[in-house]
């Protein structure tokens, strides 16, 4: 059988493309501990300055709140979850599991949406680290 | 110090900061991120809208 070989594609991304670097493992860590920082240290400072203002007004809405922050745990799935998505928020979990916030009686109606905005403050951290990784490997301008 | 917005505020707030930062992650210049955060936060806005009134018509 005739080996055929059909031409490959060029990526979409292709010209932006450039080896893993140093900044590809630094940025999406720091971006990871203090939210938006992983944006910053590659100068991007306006999208790095939203992000980080979005993630933290809304974590510290959500312990204002009296949101309940999930501790490690290997219980109910939605409990486990629900750590996944807080981790997420970095330094911001970590400041507020030494603060032992985030661990009262919910007393009033909106106290669960501090409980929602803290796990998708911590999500959406996530998406920010992402977008600091591509930024670091050049998927992304 | 507790804070206890409204539902509607709360779901506001949590439409503006989710909206900038899918803006911001999901494409890829300044124009494109402006229009997609806006288009963002018009659907979670709407979205509070259309449940708040299929709760109503549920209800009655």
């Amino acid at each position: 059988m005739a080996n055929t070989s059909v031409p490959k594609k060029p990526l979409a991304d292709a010209k932006y493309a450039q080896p893993i670097n140093a900044i590809s493992i630094v940025a999406p860590a720091v971006g990871w501990l203090i939210p938006g920082a992983g944006h910053l240290i590659q100068k991007r400072w306006i999208r790095g300055l939203l992000l980080m203002a979005s993630v933290v007004i809304m974590f510290v809405l959500g312990v204002l709140m009296d949101g309940r922050i999930y501790r490690p745990n290997g219980g109910d799935i939605l409990d486990i979850l629900g750590f996944i998505g807080d981790i997420g928020a970095g330094g911001l979990y970590i400041v507020s599991l030494a603060r032992d916030l985030g661990q009262g009686a919910i007393a009033h109606a909106t106290a669960d949406y501090g409980t929602k905005y803290l796990i998708v403050a911590g999500l959406l951290n996530f998406i920010s680290v992402a977008d600091a990784y591509h930024i670091a490997v050049g998927k992304k301008p | 110090m507790s804070l206890a917005l409204s539902h509607f505020n709360a779901a506001v707030l949590f439409a503006v900061f989710a909206s900038v930062v899918f803006g911001i992650t999901q494409r890829n210049n300044a124009r494109d991120q402006l229009r997609y955060g806006l288009y963002c936060f018009v659907m979670f806005v709407g979205g509070v809208f259309v449940a708040g009134w299929l709760m109503w018509f549920l209800r009655r």
